[in-house]
């Protein structure tokens, strides 16, 4: 039984003029202590509402259902009364701009020492202290305690939206898009740091981006979705080397990578509105690949390997269906 | 540096209202306050415009004793001079209206023509045009209308000009923060660095990015402006030889409507005058709240999302 | 639209661009001293029509700046900048509107850069009524038509009269570059003209950028990406602090990195084969801000190879030792 297991989640937002959008559909993950799950998509596919869903941070509009079991209990079975206990303290997340999203007007560590006193971890004095340890653990060094977020750099805001997010000892940690935003140079320092957390301290995580180099370098596992579904879910190896999924070859094909100087491709058309029905398979209309029951039957996440997963019909056939 | 990748949302299609055409057509439409707003607004300009058509009884004309009682004949009773209350209202409301559109018209001009230079030029023009704009501000409405009535004589037009360079500075100030945001929007800037000129930049550029803000802002400025004449009239500084709402509520004030027990002397255009503004003032605010998403607050509802029963899809395997 | 012989398009020497910070009223009543931003320290290069090359660096590295100095949207302190061999530094307004049509700009943001009350038609053909040329409704209609047709998109009728929200991301840049295209220009300069679009449309885009060049078009292409400028630019210059650190062929950069800092940004730089595991060179701390550049070689003070010399010594560029094309040049005393 893992650490946090999302079972067959499900989001829909009510929109302005009457009708649904179906952001997220049937979403299954889990993660273990020390793991790192990748979880990659292009914009709209729904990878930031499952992040928001599994905090139970969903708008007033949203409406959810699935299971979310932490440590084999469902949290999300009773709503804003059974996450709001777990959040923070078990499960935490670096929102997408959160180094931009720090309070200007107070200092880093105040900032950090509210949010240790207000889950009564600690008061005063020690919950000070704890705050130097936890700047210095994310390489901050303590006495920056003292500064305003307008006088930290880019790479220092982001340790410091990290070091809240772990002011309280969480065992799992969300990190959407943590380095989109950060020079190169500055992102191998945060996933440096990252990867440190997870192998130094145990912390779970999944990693919410676009950008398949990054979950390459420093995920285990990944997790591609596509129009609000997984369409294949493997080890980060299996993904690159041997896709079960026609999109996720192509995501990787349309990525330039300094490794090599091959053709990049695009993928021509767009998503499909998440607002409609959709009959087939979501990715259809775009796939190389695509055949017969494509267009009229949904392929189901099945298991295709030791750990791998995928979403399409073309695993289904006999013959050697080789990407 | 780079940027985090925008997530639109999956439907391209379902941007907000404001990159349509007729947003303030939209939310007449779709907001009830705007609509009821815009209805009232409606019935009371018709009322006034048609006035000499439509009024029952002669403006001049007394047909009863003073202050006589509502009747059949006359559902509002008469005035102190005897002549009719709904013949009154009509035409009062008509020159309350004239002068609030009139001083509207005036103060956006030049609150417009300020607000843009200023947002848009910025530096030493915008320094200087918002100075001059604080001057403005600080001066006292009533004592300045008070020394104009007695300097220049108070005719309906003086009363327009006075009004209208009172409420200019707010339109300044809403219209120069806007034009100053829409300038640093890209387009604005990719048409400067083709060399498109300033005039066309304002023009086709800023003004219709501009333009429903401003409208909201007028009719919020002509609600001001009916107050402000009204105030005006009471104080005795209208145009004596027009009858407005407020000279009605000064005419029944001065010969003692109230110890008469009168009260549809003084209620009627009083509760006229603050329908007219409570209906800008809905109108008005429909168009800004839906003109401006930071006052949108769904986001610090206490309500949280909702749960729905598990949908058996089919087990998948984890 | 060939390109022209042998004269490059455009030639940047020594370029200097400062911004003063303001000191504000306390800063000023207690006389602290006037300091500037030195967003462009002395750049120098040169681009050829036909050719696409890639500014690269970190934020606050004066790339961007570079490239607006080049267009004359921004005055520089010093130094020249020849566009087909004339020199437009001090130009006047006046004289340069007709250089503007040379000089196209295409904008990073595809969301912000199109006017959302506009139609597409209304967009591409703006920059012909701005200059006055196209002559009849009917000869501006064509051309408007010929440029959506070049930035592929394809039928254009059936983008003349949609609305930028009801197009996606990459469709919109496409707008923006055919907007771009109507004037026939000969210098196209694109700030990261794909980084807010998502993966899997920016090949498209990038190629079709790829296609002009081939056609003759010179651009100049900013980009935080060094991936995509190893797959993209003919040549590739690396900016740091202001100054051009190195620069040369794009896949000599790539596969023979001479420079220390551009060593280190290629050894992070994240592979999409999990199996390509890195030894990244992760400098300590975060570039300094252009306000205080450090005496000597401005990168001196993170470089793991520096050496005493280092901090008096403001190195040129030059080819390295170790370089394999004449035109290949790192700005380090130590290759």
């Amino acid at each position: 039984m893992s650490l946090l297991e999302i079972q067959d989640l499900h989001v829909w937002f009510d929109l302005e003029h009457g009708g649904e959008l179906h952001a997220v559909q049937g979403v299954s993950l889990s993660v273990d202590p020390g793991e790192r799950l990748g979880l990659v998509g292009e914009s709209g596919c729904g990878k930031t509402t499952t992040a928001l869903a599994a905090m139970g941070l969903l708008p007033p509009n949203a409406s959810a259902a699935g299971r979310i079991m932490l440590d084999g209990e469902d949290i999300l079975a009773g709503g804003e009364e059974t996450i709001r206990p777990h959040r923070w303290v078990d499960l935490a997340i670096v929102f997408q701009g959160a180094m931009n999203a720090l309070n200007p007007v107070r200092t880093v560590g105040s900032q950090i020492v509210e949010a240790i006193e207000l889950h009564g971890r600690a008061k005063g004095p020690a919950a000070r202290t704890q705050t130097g340890e936890l700047l210095e653990s994310v390489g901050i060094p303590a006495k920056r305690a003292e500064r305003f977020p307008h006088e930290l750099s880019g790479g220092m805001r982001q340790r410091a939206a990290i070091a809240m997010a772990l002011s309280c000892n969480p065992k799992v940690l969300i990190a959407d898009e943590p380095t989109t935003a950060l020079d190169v140079m500055v992102q191998a320092q945060i996933l440096e740091l990252l990867d440190a957390l997870c192998r130094d301290f145990g912390l779970a995580l999944i990693l919410v981006t676009h950008d398949l180099p990054v979950v390459a370098q420093l995920c285990d596992l990944g997790a591609v979705m596509y129009a609000g579904e997984i369409v294949e879910r493997a080890t980060v190896d299996a993904l690159y080397h041997s896709p079960g999924h026609p999109y996720t070859r192509l995501l990787f094909a349309a990525t330039p990578d300094l490794g090599s100087n091959g053709e990049v491709v695009s993928i021509p058309g767009a998503p499909p509105r998440l607002d409609l029905e959709l009959r087939g398979c979501p990715f259809q209309p775009r796939c190389d690949r695509a055949f017969g029951p494509c267009t009229t039957i949904h392929p189901g996440l099945k298991t295709i390997g030791a750990g791998h997963a995928a979403a399409c019909h073309l695993n289904d056939l006999p013959a050697i269906a080789a990407p | 540096m780079s940027v985090a990748v925008r997530e639109p949302g999956a439907v391209i299609e379902s941007e907000p209202i404001r990159s349509r055409r007729g947003i303030v057509w939209e939310t007449i439409r779709r907001r009830p306050s705007a609509a009821i707003g815009s209805a009232i607004l409606l019935v009371i300009v018709l009322g006034a415009l048609l006035a000499p058509w439509l009024a029952p009884y002669d403006l001049h004309k007394q047909v009863g004793p003073v202050f006589g009682h509502p009747s059949w004949s006359h559902p509002l009773g008469l005035d102190d001079g005897g002549i009719d209350m709904v013949t009154l209202l009509m035409w009062g409301a008509r020159v309350s209206l004239v002068v609030g559109f009139a001083a509207t018209f005036v103060s956006m001009v030049i609150g417009g023509t300020i607000g843009v230079a200023a947002g848009y030029f910025g530096g030493k023009t915008d320094t200087t045009l918002m100075r001059i704009t604080d001057y403005f501000l600080v001066i006292p409405d009533v004592p300045l209308m008070i020394v104009v009535a007695a300097i220049w004589g108070p005719s309906l037009f003086h009363i327009i000009i006075v009004i209208g360079i009172l409420l200019w500075t707010s339109t300044a100030r809403v219209i120069r923060a806007q034009v100053k945001s829409v300038r640093e929007r890209v387009y604005v800037k990719r048409a400067r660095s083709l060399g498109a000129s300033h005039t066309r930049i304002v023009f086709r550029h800023v003004l219709p990015q501009v333009a429903p803000l401003l409208i909201a802002n007028t009719v919020l400025t002509i609600a001001v402006a009916i107050f402000d004449e009204t105030a005006l009239a009471f104080l005795g500084l209208g145009d004596p030889s027009r009858i407005s709402l407020g000279k009605m509520i000064e005419n029944a004030f001065q010969r003692a409507a109230i110890s008469t027990g009168a009260w549809w002397a003084i209620v009627p255009p009083g509760l006229l005058v603050a329908v007219i503004i409570l209906s800008c003032s809905l109108v008005g605010g429909a168009l800004e709240d839906a003109l401006n998403p930071r006052l949108r607050v769904a986001h610090l509802s206490a309500r949280s999302f909702r749960l729905r029963p598990l949908v058996g899809r089919g087990r998948e395997a984890v | 639209m060939s390109s022209n012989g042998d004269k490059p398009l455009l030639e940047v020497d020594g370029l200097v661009v400062r911004y003063p910070v303001t000191r504000g009223l306390v800063g000023a009543m207690t006389r602290q001293p006037k300091r500037s931003v030195h967003a462009v320290e002395g750049v120098t290069l040169t681009l050829q029509g036909g050719e696409l090359l890639a500014l690269v660096g970190e934020s606050g590295c004066g790339k961007t700046t570079t490239a607006q100095a080049v267009l004359r949207l921004v005055d520089s302190e010093s130094g020249s900048i020849r566009f087909e061999g004339r020199d437009i530094t001090r130009l006047g307004t006046r004289e340069l509107r007709p250089l503007r049509r040379q000089m196209q700009l295409v904008y990073q943001d595809p969301y912000e850069s199109l006017d959302p009350r506009l139609r597409v038609r209304a967009t591409v053909e703006e920059p012909l009524l701005i200059h006055g040329l196209g002559g009849s409704k009917t000869e501006r209609a064509e051309r408007v038509r010929q440029a959506l047709i070049k930035a592929e998109l394809s039928p254009p009728e059936l983008f003349l009269d949609r609305y930028p929200h009801e197009l996606s991301g990459g469709q919109r840049q496409r707008v923006a570059i055919a907007a771009g295209l109507v004037l026939d220009p000969r210098l196209l300069v694109a700030d990261e003209p794909v980084s807010m679009l998502d993966v899997s449309v920016r090949a498209g885009v990038l190629g079709l950028l790829d296609g002009l060049r081939r056609e003759g078009l010179g651009v100049l292409m900013i980009t935080h990406d060094l991936s995509t400028a190893a797959r993209f630019a003919d040549r590739i210059a690396v900016m740091y602090l202001g100054r051009i650190v190195e620069e040369g062929p794009a896949r000599e950069i790539v596969d023979n990195p001479q420079h220390p800092y551009t060593r280190a940004l290629l050894s992070v730089v994240p592979r999409r084969d999990p199996r390509d595991r890195l030894r990244p060179q992760i400098l300590r701390g975060e570039t300094p801000d252009a306000v205080h550049i450090p005496p000597g070689c401005r990168f001196h003070p993170r470089c793991p190879i520096a050496i005493e010399d280092c901090k008096r010594i403001d190195p040129k560029l030059e080819p390295p030792a170790a370089g394999r094309t004449p035109t290949h040049r790192a700005a380090c005393i130590r290759v």
